[in-house]
This record gives C-alpha cells, structure tokens and sequence, in this order.
C-alpha cells in the first residue's frame, strides 16, 4: 500500500518535472518562432519593393532613397528621446531607491509605473494640442538667437509640431521605462558594498557613484535599451504630434519623418506596390531594432566582469 | 477546443440567421408598404451583402447600413473602411460584391475586373457627394473671396503673408493683418487631398505644376497633421494658418474661401457641390451603365462649387445569382433614393445628388443582372 502511495508520489513528481520542462521549452521555442515568422512575413512582402523598377518606388528614385530621409528621421527622435530622459530616469529612479524617504519612495513608484500604463494615443493628444502650442514661443526664441547652430535654423514652425516636439513627447513615454527598471538595478545594489563605502568616509553621491552606479551599469543600458525599442517604434504619438516633411537638419521646424509614423499614415490607403513599400520600410525598421539589441548585448557583455556583481 | 468553439459559433449563427429568415418571410407585407420611401425595388430582400473602400463615406455608410437594414429585416450590409484602393482591389479580386471608391475604376482596372465579373465588367455609380472647403484661421475674417491662381500660389508658399496685394485686390473690404501664412495639409493619404489637388491642378494650371495625388507633394512648404480632424484642428489653434477639408469637418471657429467661378465668388454650399457634379461628363468609352464621371474642375456654370469630392459604388455588372442581384439592387436604390441620400446629408453632412443625377444612377444599378 505505502510503497504504491511513493511510487505514485514519485510519479506524479517527476510528470510535474516533465510538463513543466516541457511547457518552458514550448514558451521559449515559440518566442523564437514567432519572431522568425514576422521576419518572414517582413522579408516576403517586401520583397516585390526591391525588384520594383526604381522610377515606380515612391519619390521616383528607388528605394534606398525613399527610405534614407524617414530612417534617419526615426534615429533623430530617438535619440532626442533618450537624451531627455535617460538622464532623468536615473535621476528619478535613484531618488526613490537612495534619497527619497520610504514612505514617498512608494508613492513616487507608484506614480512613475503608471506613467507606462497611458496609451500612446493619449501622449499624441497631448503632445499635438497642448505641448506643441506651448512650445511655440521657445522656438521662436531659439531660432533667433541661435539659428546659427543649424539645428535650431529658422524660421520656427508656426504650430510647433516639429521632431524636438515628437521627441520630448518620446522620452516622457520613455521615462517610466528607463525609470523603473533602473530603479530595481538600484535597489539590489549590494547593501555591503554600501555600507563599507560610507564607513570609509564617502559621502551618499560619493557611495553612489562607487558602490551603485558600476554594479547596475548593465542594467542601465537594458533600460535604455529597452526605451529606446520603444521610442523607435512608436507610431501613434509621432504620427498625431509631427508635421512631417522632408529630412531637415533644423529640429524646430516642421519636417522629417519617422518609419511607423509613415508606415501608420499610409498604410490605411496603401495597395499595390505602395503597401510592399511599407513592409519593406517595416523590415528596415526591423533589422534596425534588432542591431541595436546586439550591439547593447554586446556592450554589457563587455562590462560584465567590471560590474559589482562578482 | 478551437474547433468546438468555431462550432459553437457557427451553430449560434445558424440559428441567427434562421430566426431572421423566418422573421423576413414574415413582414414581407408590412416592411414591402412600409419602405415605399427607401426600397422602392419592393419586396424585402435577404442575406448579406459585403463592400470594402474608402473610408471618407464610413459616416454615410453607416447610416445606409442601419436604415437598409431595417427596411429589410434579412438582409445584412459588411462595410470595412480600408481604403479606396484596397476597395477596387478586392473587388476586381472578387472578394467582395461592392466597393467603395474616391475615384472610378480606372481602364485597366476595368479589363481585370471581367475575370470575376463576367464580359462587362463592372460599374461606377456615383452615390456620394462631398464639397472641400479652403478654410483659414484669420481673426475677424469669416470670408475671403479666391481664385483658384492665388489659392494655389497659398499652398505652395508663394504668396507668404496675409496682406499680400493678390489677396487684398479681391477682397477689398476686409482687414487683413500683416500675418505669416501657415499652409496646413494632410499627412496621411487621402481621397480629400486628390480632389484638393486634382482642383488645382485643373483651374490653376500654371501654378500648381503637381500631378493631382492622395499624398500631398513633400517638397512644398508648410505644415501637417493627421486626418480630417487633425488639419481642423491644427489651423483651428494656429493663427494664419489655412487647410482644405471636408466641409462637414469645418467650425465656424474658421473662415471660408469663396472660389472664383466664372466672374463670380461661390461660397461653399451642398446645392453648389451639386451643380457642380452636375456639370460633369460622364467619361466616354465605357458601358451605357457606368456613370464614371469626369469633373470640369474649371467650370463657369453659375453657382457652382468645382471643389467636390464624388464617390463611386463600384458594382460588377452581372452577378452569378439571382440573390445577390436582387440584393445589390436593393441597396444601392436605397442609397440613390430621396432617403438615403437624406440619411447621409444627416450623418455626414454630404451633398445629395441632384434629381437627375440620382435618377441616372438608379438606371445604372436597375442594369445589375444575373450573369447569362
């Protein structure tokens, strides 16, 4: 009797085992799957753009040309985004882990966590009826007493729908990302390590900078790597928010474009060859995530062995 | 367990679909004397009929799809709005019965279109009418008198101020204020800016040197904005800013440009829209049937508004059964009719057709039969 009650124990033990082996070799064999099909998917539906005689390709002169402008006009706002917020999501984050008193330090997670649960749509609203207007009068002002710096060339957009507009719009979308994921970095940041620092006489920024900040470097170029997927592919905010033109060097005025605004303002109208345009313009947009990916893996890879962790 | 889901569905559809047979053989009478207005074909049909296209008549559409329906308690309208062209597409395709478009068939849509359709192809019927009005944000300035020269030298950035002596020789008696223009345009493709530009490129040929197209030219100055509603409410909080859009879509926030016609000005108006569209040739070399109809952009008829967006129902001219005729018919003389037309004004603010046009476009649809 008890020797049937442990074998079917010991069954049932090792069918636990196995399902859930199994079911974890599904999740991550599907991931896999899943992202070889898009990249299939991407990869066939272009395919009829580059075989396309140049003169039919939109702008009439192939699509290489076509898609310079809006690929570098995706780079400019995402780089903008992640200027502006990178530095301020580290701030945030080592505000509520190192500075901040506990009871606010929960509140203010809180609050940032929620910043990421807003629909992309509601950031384009804001961005395009009320940040734009507002940031009329500062353009204006940086056109003329800087437009010699060619980034900030007038004449100032008259609406104030311009990239640096789209980009400020990204890197608060981006903020909770960088924000709380750093956050979490910080807060196992090793308490040993901490505390031997401020015995030693450093001072909190001193602690941070010797004891924290080298242990979660890692972490922190995943946020941003992680932010900057976002600020890449989002389409909504930029396509309500950016009065789109063609590529410019000036950030305040209107032009430039990104690729998933262009792919979401036409791909509603688009047939024929102009719809494989725009899968192609997915597919740059595709490979251009997934180098960015690798070079961070690469990055933290590198640093690894410098990080507290070991 | 996805399989019996689908079966569970498909039972539950079933049965629906039964219930409203039973229910349409059952008011065949009343619903016959009571759509005297809106299905003049008579008795009620059944079954659904499926459409795909432009998304500037989703509005009316949808006000087609509930007053049809409820005069034929059988019969079920699937209108997905993806596009005039995707419109065309599925139809030549033969993956829907209608489309939806901004603009006809072209020819060689037509000849692919006889694979599916039979020998005589398909159909354009034109069954909605929408004026595009120049609106600007101009403080104190509700109307402005233009000619189609100096509209297009606005757009194109080559008249840059208000007070420009071109602007100011039409219109004499308005205060115009030492102002930068802002031109604003949209940035998705559309049907309203084909038309925008297709006016253009007819009534003021030595400016506007761009093919007419659903996507603005990118190397024109200005500004953007997504959508109808976007451009609206871009030059709504712009100061000197001026767009084209759906009529319907512009606040009396905004003032109206009156387009010169002839030697006179026309504001704006439904009727004028329609005088315009009336104007129009039918383009010559297609079926007796089809009402393809080529705009005279540069029109001197009095009181008419060049403006206007038209927009097609594409039919095939023959259907494999008889189901399908009697209830593509149904529809589309419901559309063409005093209600529907009527229902669409209300809904979308729309121009109805005239009383001759409709009549021409309810002959085209009566033409749909079984293919032989």
């Amino acid at each position: 009797m008890s020797t049937t009650k442990l074998a079917r124990r010991a069954g049932t033990g090792r069918t636990g085992d196995k399902v859930f082996s199994g079911a974890a070799l599904g999740a991550g064999a599907l991931i896999v799957a899943v992202l070889f099909a898009v990249a299939l998917f991407l990869v066939v539906q272009a395919l009829p753009t580059f075989s396309a005689p140049a003169a039919d390709i939109t702008g009439g002169e192939g699509f290489f040309t076509y898609i310079f402008p809006i690929v570098i006009g995706t780079l400019i706002a995402a780089t903008i985004a992640l200027l502006i917020a990178t530095p301020i999501g580290i701030a945030v984050a080592l505000f509520i882990s190192h500075y901040a008193p506990r009871k606010l330090a929960r509140g203010l997670g809180y609050v940032v966590d929620l910043l990421a649960a807003i629909p992309s749509v509601v950031y384009g609203a804001w961005g395009a009826s009320f940040l734009a207007s507002q940031l009329k009068v500062p353009y204006q002002w940086l056109a003329e007493n800087m437009g010699w710096i060619p980034l900030f060339a007038g004449p100032a957009s008259s609406t104030g729908k311009t990239i640096l507009t789209a980009g400020i719009v990204l890197a608060v979308m981006v903020l909770p990302i960088i924000a709380s994921l750093t956050r979490e970095i910080f807060l196992q940041a090793p308490m040993l390590h901490q505390e031997a620092a401020l015995a030693l006489g450093a001072t909190r920024w001193e602690m941070i900078r010797m004891a924290v900040l080298p242990f979660a470097r890692g972490g922190i170029i995943s946020a941003v790597m992680l932010g900057l997927g976002r600020a890449l592919g989002e389409t909504m905010a930029v396509a309500l928010v950016l009065s789109s033109g063609p590529l410019i060097a000036s950030l305040i005025r209107s032009g430039n474009q990104t690729i998933a605004a262009e792919i979401a303002l036409d791909f509603p109208e688009a047939f024929g060859l102009r719809m494989h345009e725009l899968i192609a313009a997915g597919l740059v947009l595709f490979l251009i995530t997934l180098a960015v990916n690798m070079v961070a893996r690469w990055i933290i890879n590198r640093h690894k062995e410098f990080s507290g962790a070991n | 367990m996805k399989a019996l889901h689908i079966g569970r569905v498909a039972a539950v559809l079933t049965v629906g679909a039964l219930a409203l047979t039973a229910c349409g053989t059952d008011n065949v009478v009343e619903t016959g004397n009571g759509a005297t207005t809106g299905a003049s074909a008579g008795p009620t049909v059944t079954g659904t009929l499926t459409g795909t296209g432009a998304s500037s008549i989703s509005a009316a559409m949808d006000a087609w799809k509930a007053g049809f329906e409820s005069a034929n308690s059988g019969a079920k309208v699937q209108y997905s709005p993806e596009g005039s062209g995707a419109g065309r597409k599925a139809l030549i395709a033969g993956a829907v019965q209608f489309a939806g478009s901004d603009a006809y068939l072209k020819d060689e849509e037509l000849v692919s279109a006889q694979e599916k359709c039979g020998p005589d192809g398909a159909i354009n019927v034109p069954w909605y009418i929408s004026p595009i009005t120049v609106a600007f944000n101009v403080e104190g300035v509700k109307a402005l008198k233009l000619d189609a020269d100096t509209i297009a030298k606005i757009f194109r950035g080559d008249i840059k101020n208000w007070n420009d002596a071109a602007i100011k020789a039409a219109n004499p008696d308005a205060t115009l204020p030492d102002l930068a223009i802002t031109p604003v345009h949209r940035s998705d493709n559309s049907g309203t800016t084909e038309n925008f530009t297709d006016y253009l490129a007819a009534a003021a040929k030595t400016v506007w040197t761009d093919a007419k197209s659903g996507d603005w030219p990118t190397a024109l100055p200005g500004e953007n904005a997504k959508g109808t509603s976007g451009v609206v409410k871009t030059t709504t909080e712009t100061a000197g800013a001026i767009t084209y859009a759906d009529d319907s879509a512009v606040t009396d926030a905004l003032g109206k440009v009156e387009l010169k016609v002839g030697d006179t000005f026309v504001p704006v108006t439904a009727e004028a829209a329609a005088i315009a569209v009336d104007a129009a040739t039918v383009v010559e070399g297609r079926s007796a049937n089809d009402l393809s109809l080529k705009l005279d952009r540069t029109t001197t008829v009095a009181g008419a508004y060049p403006a206007v967006l038209v927009s097609y129902g594409v039919f095939c001219a023959h259907y494999p059964d008889a189901a399908t005729v009697d209830l593509v018919k149904s529809f589309g003389t419901f559309v063409l009719s005093d209600e529907g037309q009527k229902q669409a004004a209300d809904a979308a603010k729309s121009a109805p057709l005239s009383a001759a046009l409709a009549t021409k476009a309810k002959a085209s649809v009566d033409s749909i039969s079984v293919a032989k």
